[in-house]
């Protein structure tokens, strides 16, 4: 079989998976939805491996397919084809996509189990890998376009999974709404290269813009721009990130695999596929590169106070999704890919390992309440010690050497990407602490009644109650079942986390300087065009770099370890100390309480001012009112004429002849 | 005789006509005022039949006859049926079609 | 020639005398045989321009059959005197004065319309120029489907008539307090009712 013809089955098998879950939901018994899912998956990767072995066998400049199903639109200057592309990049995003799905995919047949939603839940999932693997695939904008609004609804779907909760509905509708931004900032920059370039297929898009544009061309700039705004919506990048931390709504699995590994890494992919739009465009790439390294901060800095557990990681996320958007955008694309496979492999074990410790707490979220769980799940400490690690760059592991090759990369930029590599190095350090924040808050000190309960071998079952808001819920439908949650003593679970677990240690391995460089090897046919791919900071000064993050890992570990097992009590002391850092980063920066007061009030005086002036005057006053005045008046004087007396229509009978004589004699004179 | 004089001499029954069923209040009096009327055109149609020495004029004449015809019977018709229900036989009453 | 105008003046004061006189009588009876002297003087005027089979017409259908129904159905309406007084409103009392300029302006249209033929007798035609034979082939060749219609709307208004003549139950007053009493009542047993 062809790659292509591989690639058209890495999408039919997350299609056909997610029709017979949602068509048949009623015939699929017990867990059977969840295996039928979950095999769909492996289908889907086992296919991407099929990709993989082709374009292996192909000579290094032939690796780039495209394959057509049909054409989608044909008419004068436009042609779309429903085509994938087929390409190094595209192969190794399907494969991390399809391979860190299906583990996931297999945790949440044993942690969703007893949710009155289970089937919807996997034809939910499965339809969002579809939707991922499409956007991956796709070989032009229009069906890139319709990726990426397949996975935006998608996460809608799986962030409101819990309907009933309307905490997790309101989180559907952010995210959604911000997505939709995103879409339209894509839109609009695939209609400002069609109209420079006159092609929608990437291949013709990036022949024709060299000609089309100049270098750093106004027009260009400003698409390149709009992509960029849709790479921030979907990969959550300041100032569009707010939707992520509130997308925790969701069941765990879905903050693992959506926000976590897939599809907050489409804004990264996204650049990375127009790359030789941005190498034109620098000036757009350093927007993308300062952004990236602004979010990273940022994030950072709030993960440092955030004490909801899933929301801590889900900072961490975006933070790391600010490395990867850097490394992409400052060129260094091997390295920014590099970080995103290993980030999806220890994000998604640290979510593992968040649900399970959610689990043990019946729900509870907070990290307050949560301590001394090390000896209750050892296999889950482990895990998410090694992901913890991962996290951190503690060196050896597998984030040490892909994030550190991002800022070894924008340091050799020289001139102000200086300043982002030193952000980020800054940003390296708060990663370390706040990582092993988590490890040293949940894991150690005196254990909770949860835990102890757990030690002696007993499933700790609150009343249910929404995490975010404390309210008692029930246990039906749209809501998180009854005994949802298993901790780690399903099997499933453990089957998914360890595979993870393993990878977050090796998979570094793939790009050790001046050992390994086998994945930015395989990209390479990808990245040919760029100006950038033998500009390589030198061997010693990667080394150097890599120390340095190792020590700030270290350094930042240490901390912690100082912070929270040595004198539990200098938290409580720094945070008085300085309460207002504190109050500020807890409220995360006051970005939501800013688009509350720079676009939402606007927009509802706005609303108000049309309802009372256009709507109320303009519309009902001049508009009905006038249109029912003039047929008022019509009416008024059909009836007036209407006199029902027969002489006066023979009146209006001879009249009118008369008048018609009257007519022609004027016009014969 | 010139067909002018014709052709005025119908356009004065036509006025008559019209004048009588602007006027008259009896509705079997309209329908012979249209009646009137109806022959002025017909004396109107055979006059430039015979100017143009074409005698489709005096078949269109016929047409209008019959035409006459059909309305005197449809009319006289109403007008039994009218006094069947001992309503007012008088134009000036019937005007139930006000809107 | 001079015949010719001379029964064209006769001819003319007769149709406009009575068509005034079915303006003017008060009495519809009067006013109906008045359109009958109208009706035959205007047949007269048809033989004037040569329209031989129309006069006929005019005098069988017009001035015989519709005439007669006419005089039946004022019989039977009871032809009672109306005033000529005008009551009707303002319309009633302008009406002349509409038909006034009406006919001027039909009068200006015909001199003013600068037809040549119009001040001639018009041209020489054959013997059998408007004669029930020429009339009879153009209405079963060239004029086949309108005389097809016309016969077709005949009917229709033949039926149109009887429908709207006819005696109905439904039409009239309910019940016009007379007791009635049918062959299913006879029949009926006592006390059945």
């Amino acid at each position: 079989m062809s790659a292509t013809g591989y690639g058209w089955l890495v999408l039919a098998f997350p299609l056909a998976g997610t029709l017979a879950l949602a068509l048949g939901w009623r015939l699929w018994p017990g867990r059977a939805a969840g295996w039928i899912g979950s095999a769909a998956i492996l289908g889907s990767f086992a296919a991407s491996l099929g990709m993989l072995f082709e374009l292996l066998d192909r000579a290094e400049d032939s690796r780039s397919l495209v394959g057509t199903a049909y054409t989608y639109a044909d008419t004068a200057g436009f042609r779309a084809d429903m085509s994938i592309l087929v390409d190094p990049l595209s192969v190794f995003m399907c494969l991390v996509v399809s391979g860190v799905s299906f583990l996931i995919h297999v945790y949440s047949v044993a942690y969703m189990t007893s949710d009155r939603g289970y089937v919807r839940f996997f034809a939910y999932l499965n339809f969002f890998v579809f939707s991922m693997l499409l956007l991956i695939l796709a070989a032009n904008f229009v069906v890139l376009l319709m990726g990426w609004a397949f996975v935006g609804a998608a996460s809608y779907l799986l962030i409101s999974f819990w309907y009933r909760r309307d905490t997790a509905t309101g989180a559907g509708i952010k995210a959604f709404v911000i997505n939709v931004i995103g879409d339209v900032g894509l839109v609009v920059g695939a209609f400002l290269l069609f109209d420079g370039t006159g092609a929608l297929d990437y291949a013709g898009v990036f022949e024709e813009a060299g000609n089309a544009f100049g270098r750093n061309d106004g027009q260009l700039v400003a698409a390149c721009v709009m992509l960029l705004v849709g790479a921030f919506a979907k990969s959550a990048q300041v100032p569009l990130h707010t939707w992520l931390p509130d997308a925790m709504e969701g069941p765990t699995p879905v903050s693992a695999l959506i926000h976590a590994a897939t599809m907050v890494t489409a804004g990264v992919y996204l650049i990375a596929r127009m790359h030789p739009l941005f190498e034109l465009a620098p000036a757009a790439a350093d927007v993308g590169a300062v952004v990236g390294t602004v979010t990273l901060l940022i994030a950072a800095t709030i993960a440092l106070a955030a004490t909801d557990l899933k929301r801590v990681i889900a900072y961490s996320t975006m933070s790391q999704i600010g490395y990867m958007v850097l490394g992409v955008s400052v060129a260094a694309y091997g390295a920014g890919l590099f970080h995103l496979m290993t980030h999806a492999f220890f994000k998604a074990l640290l979510f593992m390992g968040a649900g399970s410790v959610i689990a043990a707490m019946g729900g509870v979220q907070s990290l307050d309440k949560m301590g001394g769980f090390r000896k209750a799940m050892p296999f889950t400490f482990a895990t998410f010690t090694i992901g913890a690690l991962a996290l951190a760059g503690f060196p050896l592991m597998s984030g040490f050497f892909s994030k550190d090759e991002i800022l070894a990369f924008t340091l050799n930029r020289g001139g102000g990407y200086v300043v982002l590599a030193v952000a980020g190095y800054l940003a390296s350090g708060l990663t370390a602490f706040y990582a092993f924040r988590m490890v040293f808050r949940v894991f150690f000190g005196e254990p909770v009644p949860e835990a102890r309960e757990l030690e002696r071998g007993h499933l700790h079952h609150g009343d249910p109650a929404n995490p975010a808001t404390g309210e008692k819920e029930d246990t039906e439908v749209g809501f998180p079942g009854p005994e949802h949650h298993v901790a780690e003593q399903a099997w499933p679970m453990k089957a998914a986390m360890a595979p993870l677990a393993l990878l977050a240690i090796v998979a570094g391995t793939l790009g050790i300087p001046g050992v390994t460089d086998t994945l930015e090897h395989f990209l390479e046919p990808t990245f040919e065009d760029s100006r950038f791919l033998e500009t390589h900071p030198s061997e010693s000064s990667e080394w150097l770099g890599l120390a340095l993050g190792g020590g700030l890992a270290l350094l930042g570990i240490a901390v912690a370890a100082l912070v929270y097992l040595r004198r539990p009590g200098t938290a409580l002391q720094l945070r008085e100390r300085f309460s207002t850092v504190h109050t500020f980063l807890s409220n995360k920066w006051y970005f939501d309480e800013l688009f509350d007061a720079v676009f939402v009030r606007p927009m509802a005086a706005f609303g108000r001012f049309g309802r009372s002036i256009i709507e109320s005057v303009f519309v009902q006053g001049v508009l009905v009112g006038g249109t029912v005045g003039a047929v008022r008046v019509g009416t008024s004087l059909a009836r007036a004429i209407q006199t029902g007396e027969l002489r006066a229509y023979a009146f209006l009978l001879v009249s009118g002849l008369g008048g018609l004589v009257l007519y022609f004699l004027i016009v014969s004179v | 005789m010139d067909i002018t004089w014709f052709v005025v001499l119908s356009a004065l029954i036509f006025a008559t006509g019209a004048a009588g069923v602007l006027t008259r209040r009896s509705p079997l009096v309209v329908l012979l005022c249209l009646e009137l009327m109806l022959n002025a055109g017909n004396l109107a149609l055979l006059s430039f039949s015979r100017m143009l020495g074409n005698q489709d004029g005096q078949i269109f004449a016929l047409i209008v006859l019959v035409v006459a015809a059909c309305e005197v019977v449809i009319g006289l018709g109403i007008i039994v049926a009218m006094y069947r229900r001992r309503l007012p036989i008088d134009v000036d009453q019937m005007n139930e079609l006000r809107g | 020639m001079l015949f010719e105008q001379l029964l064209f003046f006769v001819a003319g004061l007769g149709a406009l005398a009575g068509a005034l006189g079915v303006v003017l009588i008060r009495n519809p009876f009067y006013s109906v045989l008045s359109l009958v002297a109208h009706l035959i003087s205007l047949a007269l005027l048809f033989l004037l321009l040569r329209a031989e089979f129309m006069a006929a017409a005019q005098v069988v259908i017009y001035a015989g059959a519709v005439m007669v129904l006419y005089v039946f159905v004022v019989a039977y309406v009871g032809g009672s005197d109306e005033p000529l007084g005008p009551e009707g409103g303002p319309l009633r009392r302008i009406g002349p004065l509409f038909a006034g300029v009406l006919f001027l302006e039909l009068a200006i249209a015909v001199v003013g319309s600068s037809l040549d033929a119009l001040d001639s007798t018009g041209p020489e035609v054959g013997a059998s120029f408007g004669s029930p034979g020429e009339i009879g082939r153009l209405l079963l060749t060239k004029f086949l489907l309108p005389f097809e219609a016309a016969s077709f709307l005949l009917l229709v208004a033949a039926v149109g008539a009887v429908v709207l003549a006819r005696k109905r139950r439904g039409l009239e007053e309910p019940d016009d307090g007379v007791p009635t009493l049918s062959v299913a009542d006879v029949l009926r047993e006592e006390g059945a009712r």
